[in-house]
Parts: C-alpha cells; structure tokens; sequence
C-alpha cells in the first residue's frame, strides 16, 4: 500500500531511523513526511531545557533525525507543535482519501475525514521511511451505524464507548470499520475524530467516515489544504468517497442513538464501559470462562460485582488526549464549569492538545473560565493519557480520563482510570464524585 | 538486514492464563524511552513482574521456577491496545520464540512477524487443553512446526493446524524482511507515483 502521509513521533521512529542508517538508505519521501514530539513532552515550562534525560535525549533524536533527513517537524516551541493525531486535521493535512499512517495506534483518528488511517509498529515507520510502503493483509470490513438523534448531553465520546461497551475489546480485531447513520453525520469533525480515534480500542485496525459538506467545511481554508480553485476540484473527488448502498460488509450492526446515554468505563479494558446510571455488571452477568478476567479487573479498579458507580469519590480528572484535546472539548468543559468552583478533592489537569488549539483556549477566554474555577491549563502534549512524562496519577488513585485507554497502569503505576466524556469529567471535577452530567445541565 | 530464521522449536512453555494482555502491560509507556531496539526484555510485563520496590513478584508466572521455555501461552486477545513494536521486542528479548493465543491484536501480530517472533493462533479448546496440559505437568513440551503450520502437545500427541499468511511464512523461514522486498519494487513504486494525479 502506498502511503501519501506519513506522521512521525519521538517514540516510535529512532529504531525506525536507525535501521534505514544501518542499511545507508535516505528517506525516500521526506516530502510525505511530518513529525511532531508528542508522547514525551513535559506539560510545564517548556521553554526550559526538558529534565528527563532520556525524554530529552529522544526529543533531540527526533529533531536530528528530521534535520538530516530533510523531514518538516513542529519541534516543542513551535507554533503547530502538538499531539500527532490532532495537529494533522487542524493544519489541513489530513485530507479525504488519503493514506496516512503514523506509529501509533490512535492514527485512525484521522479516518474522520474519510481517509485511510491506522497504526503502525516501528518495522514499519522504518519500510515507509524507506519505500513509502507498507505491506498489509487485506482487512475485512465492517458497517458500524447510528441511527436517531443524540440526546442532551450524550457526546461523540458516549458514541464510541456504547459502541466499544457492545462490540468488546476485541470485537473489530481484523476489521477495518465505517461508521454511518443519522447520529454519526450529525456530529461535528471533532466529535468524527473522537469516534474514529478510539476504532482501535475495539481492536479494530481502523475506522472512516464518509466525507461530507462539514468534512470540506473543517479543511476549507487550513494551511495544507489546496487552496482556491484546487479546493474546488478536491471537493469533486472527495464528494465521490462514500460506500454504495449495495456495498458489502462482512459485519453489519446498527446501534439506536435513544439508547445512548453518558457512559463510563468501570474495568480495565475499554469495553468494559456502562451507563453512568447503571451499575458494574454483577457477577450472573458474566459468562463462567470470562469470569477471572473480570474478577481481575474490578480487584484493580478496587470495585465491587454489581456495584453503582454514581457517587463514587474522585480524586483526579484529565481532560486531554488526540481523543478529547481539540478546542470543542475545552469549550464543553468550560461552558459547564463556568461560574462554578472544581471540589476540593479534585486535582484536575486540562492538557490542549497542541499550541493552536492552547492559544484559541486563551483568545476565547476559555483558559480564564478554568482558572476562575480552579483549574490550570498545562502545555500541550500527551501528558497523563500514557504517563510518559512527569504526568502520571498516583497509586491507587481515582482518576476519571477523557482520553482513551483504561488498562492497568496506563495513567501511572497503580493508577485507577475510568474513561468519560470532556462533559462528564467536567460534572466530576465539580462535585468531586462519579455523576452523570444530564443532572446539572 | 535480516531477521533470526524460524523453522520449529519444542520446548515447555510458561502459561499467562489471563485475556486482553494489552501492549501496556507487556511494556509500560515509561520505558519507551530508549532509542535502540534492545534489552526491553527486562521489564517486559514489569508491573506484574515487580513490585513497587522491584522485587519480584512470587506469584507471578515469569517469577516461577517451575515454568519455563520460549513458548508464550497467553488469553485469548494478546496485545492490544497501543502499536508499540517495543512489546513484541521485550517479549522476544526475554526469550521467548513463540506466543500461543486464541486470538491476537492486529498490530502486535505484525509487529510480532517483523521481529521473527511468531504469533500461533488457535482454537479457545486447544488453547485450554494447553493450559490443562502445562497444569499437569509445567515441564510438558510443545511441538511448534512452522513448515507445516502445526503445534504438538507432545505429551497427549493432540494437534492443530495454524494460519499464516504465506508471505510471512515464506519470510520467517528464510529471515528475510519486508523491507528487502518492498526495496526490490522501487521500480514499480515510482511508476505508481507517476500515475498519481
């Protein structure tokens, strides 16, 4: 498979480069190319020279091997910098049709706008680098729809946790998924990418959503996009990437959007979500051979069979991540909490997902809202969803995340995460417990 | 380059009984740090591995003096989660040649075959005779024979075919790697590049 862009991190591509040195090859579309740090970046003066020795030396890395490979890179001062997944959209790179691959599995974020967009391992950075291929099996293919319209306060991010919560973990492992339907169309490009973003934690190589007018709407005028007449005769193109109706999947499921309601995960794995008015499964719920599994994942989440998760008292809350970073999920947050004060047990981190969507938080006022309520706005990177850098949750603390991966110690050693929406962190942050926010709307 | 060639291996193997063993558990984001592909293996599934003090954890099957050998046996669902290739390096840096599931995470599975790691999937029931078998006796061994996509509980003789796309086979019998290949196209790449409007 061709490869027209190629995302490059500071985690995934050293061996990468190395590699194509060891063999004395250049890269072979530097053009194609474009690197951000993301996953190791410190959230607090950035300005100043990076603490960590070793996060500092892969950022260098990174900024060497761009430098001699003649590779374009918004290095950590850089006005573009930002995490991967979301400064492709906002500049326009991200176009429909495209391939895009990046090493890093929340590359199908970009499948949003109806491109072709999954993760890869470093083997791979290292074949695209080289060839500007990748050899793949061919996926099977699946038609996820959602049809109806969404109810007040049920978010893109509710979407995709109901239809991880029904699909399991590992439901879409070999596919490649097209979401559909009136309630996906209804939703806006950032709530596309939050669906599309989280296709992987189904297991699904990746997951696209035909381009439409609000697609061409979000790349008219961005910095890469073609510009003018070009954007006319892309339009044309773009507009003919949709599924025939005759077209044939190998799975088909429709989900009705009443049924949707704000959704949290309980367990440690991203299907193991639930109303946040329902309780955690009990234990005649779950089938005998998935039983240790289960039992396994609540003894970590220090929970109960059968339990209810409303009122459950929360220590932290991050909002952040190339699922929740970009500037509607800040502005949820902060037309919630706007005039209200976060609980005292609350420590909350809101991390933008790049420097643009930081510097659109300031001119909104959207940063000044937080303040007022006791929040900070921290420097833009992946922060506390991986806890690669300084941001990580204490041991057996209780965080409720808008990013993307529950899994045991994902968050920091030890830390507890229950994945949310931007707005039910919001409602968490302020009244310090698990709520469901259709109760302070 | 090249990767380590594989043909077939017998060897006990160490048993991971849970499922969803995602790629944060098999190396946690904190040690993604490193720039070379090598010593991973350390830390591979370090927090089930050690606690907080890096002591090693008793009950856990790595910690267990009576598993051993370089087959993998693990729950249904191995590797998901996050695309770092640096969980099938610290498996394969630990030692092991071979992991055995019902069913495995795309990326890993890749990541796996480009590292001469091989991923055998098969059936839930084999995968439980495996386990019952390793139950019995921790030192029973496995037949994996890549030529003829086939592993042997060699105790009860009980068999099963796996799938491997011919390609990767063709690959890891002969240690050739992808990009040797892709290399050899650039003809082909360039012409499609031309054709590109």
């Amino acid at each position: 498979m061709y490869i027209d862009k190629h995302l490059v991190h500071e985690v995934t591509s050293p061996q990468a480069f190395a590699g194509l040195e060891k063999r004395g090859l250049n890269v072979f579309r530097p053009q194609n190319t474009v690197a951000t740090p993301d996953h190791n970046v410190p959230t607090l003066n950035q300005h100043l020279p990076i603490k960590d020795q070793l996060s500092a030396f892969q950022i260098n890395k990174l900024t060497q091997n761009c430098e001699k490979n003649g590779i374009t890179l918004y290095g950590l001062n850089h006005p573009s910098q930002g995490i991967v997944h979301v400064i492709g959209p906002q500049l326009g790179i991200t176009q429909p049709g495209m391939t895009i691959v990046c090493g890093d599995s929340h590359t199908s974020t970009h499948g949003a706008f109806g491109s072709v967009a999954f993760g890869i391992g470093t083997s791979e950075v290292e074949m695209v680098l080289a060839t500007q291929c990748v050899l793949q099996p061919k996926p099977k293919k699946m038609k996820i729809s959602v049809e109806g319209k969404l109810g007040k306060g049920v978010t893109a991010k509710d979407v995709v946790l109901y239809i991880i919560s029904k699909v399991t973990a590992s439901g879409g492992t070999g596919y490649f998924v097209e979401f559909a339907g009136s309630a996906i169309r209804s939703l806006s490009m950032e709530g596309r990418m939050t669906v599309c973003n989280m296709s992987i934690e189904m297991g699904a190589r990746g997951g696209l959503i035909a381009p439409d007018e609000t697609t061409f709407e979000y790349i008219k005028g961005r910095d890469f996009a073609p510009q003018g007449e070009y954007f006319d005769k892309a339009v044309e193109k773009w507009k003919l990437l949709y599924s025939d109706d005759d077209a044939q999947f190998d799975m088909e499921i429709t989900y009705d959007a009443a049924d949707i309601e704000p959704m949290i995960t309980y367990g440690t794995n991203p299907g193991m979500g639930t109303k946040i008015k329902s309780s955690i499964p009990s234990n005649g719920d779950i089938l005998e051979k998935n039983k240790n599994s289960f039992l396994k994942s609540l003894d970590y989440m220090q929970f109960k069979p059968g339990e209810k998760l409303e009122g459950k008292k929360v220590d932290y809350v991050f909002v952040g991540s190339c699922t929740n970073g970009r500037i509607e999920d800040l502005r949820e947050v902060a037309n919630f909490v706007k005039g209200k004060k976060k609980a005292e047990n609350i420590t909350a981190w809101i991390v933008p997902g790049s420097k643009s969507v930081e510097k659109q938080a300031n001119e909104e006022g959207i940063t000044q809202i937080l303040e007022e309520a006791g929040f900070k706005l921290r420097q833009p990177g992946c922060s506390a969803c991986l806890a690669m850098n300084d941001d990580k949750i204490p041991e057996g603390k209780l965080a409720v995340s808008t990013s993307n991966r529950n899994f045991e110690g994902r968050q920091g050693p030890g830390a507890r995460t229950m994945l949310a929406s931007p707005l039910t962190a919001a409602a968490v942050a302020v009244t310090g417990q698990i709520i469901d926010p259709r109760e302070l709307l | 380059m090249s990767i380590q060639k594989f043909t077939k291996i017998q060897s006990p193997a160490v048993p991971l009984t849970i499922e969803n063993v995602d790629t944060d558990q098999i190396i946690p984001a904190r040690f993604l740090k490193a720039t070379t592909r090598e010593g991973f293996g350390d830390n591979l599934f370090k927090d089930w591995r050690y606690d907080k003090n890096d002591n090693p954890k008793p009950d856990f099957v790595l910690n267990s003096p009576v598993y051993s050998g370089s087959i993998l046996v693990a729950g249904k669902n191995f590797g998901s989660g996050s695309s770092r290739e640096h969980a099938a390096w610290a498996v394969y840096d630990y030692g092991f040649k071979v992991v055995v599931s019902s069913f495995f995470a795309d990326i890993f599975k890749n990541n796996a075959l480009n590292n001469g790691l091989l991923p055998v999937q098969i059936s839930e029931k084999f995968l439980q005779e495996m386990f019952n078998a390793i139950e019995e006796d921790p030192k029973t061994e496995f037949a994996v024979d890549l030529e003829n996509q086939e592993i042997t509980i060699l105790a009860t003789s009980s068999k099963e075919n796996f799938e491997i796309n011919p390609y990767k086979k063709e690959c890891l019998i002969n240690g050739y790697d992808d990009i040797d290949y892709l290399l050899s196209m650039k003809d082909k790449i360039q012409a499609f590049e031309g054709s590109k409007v």
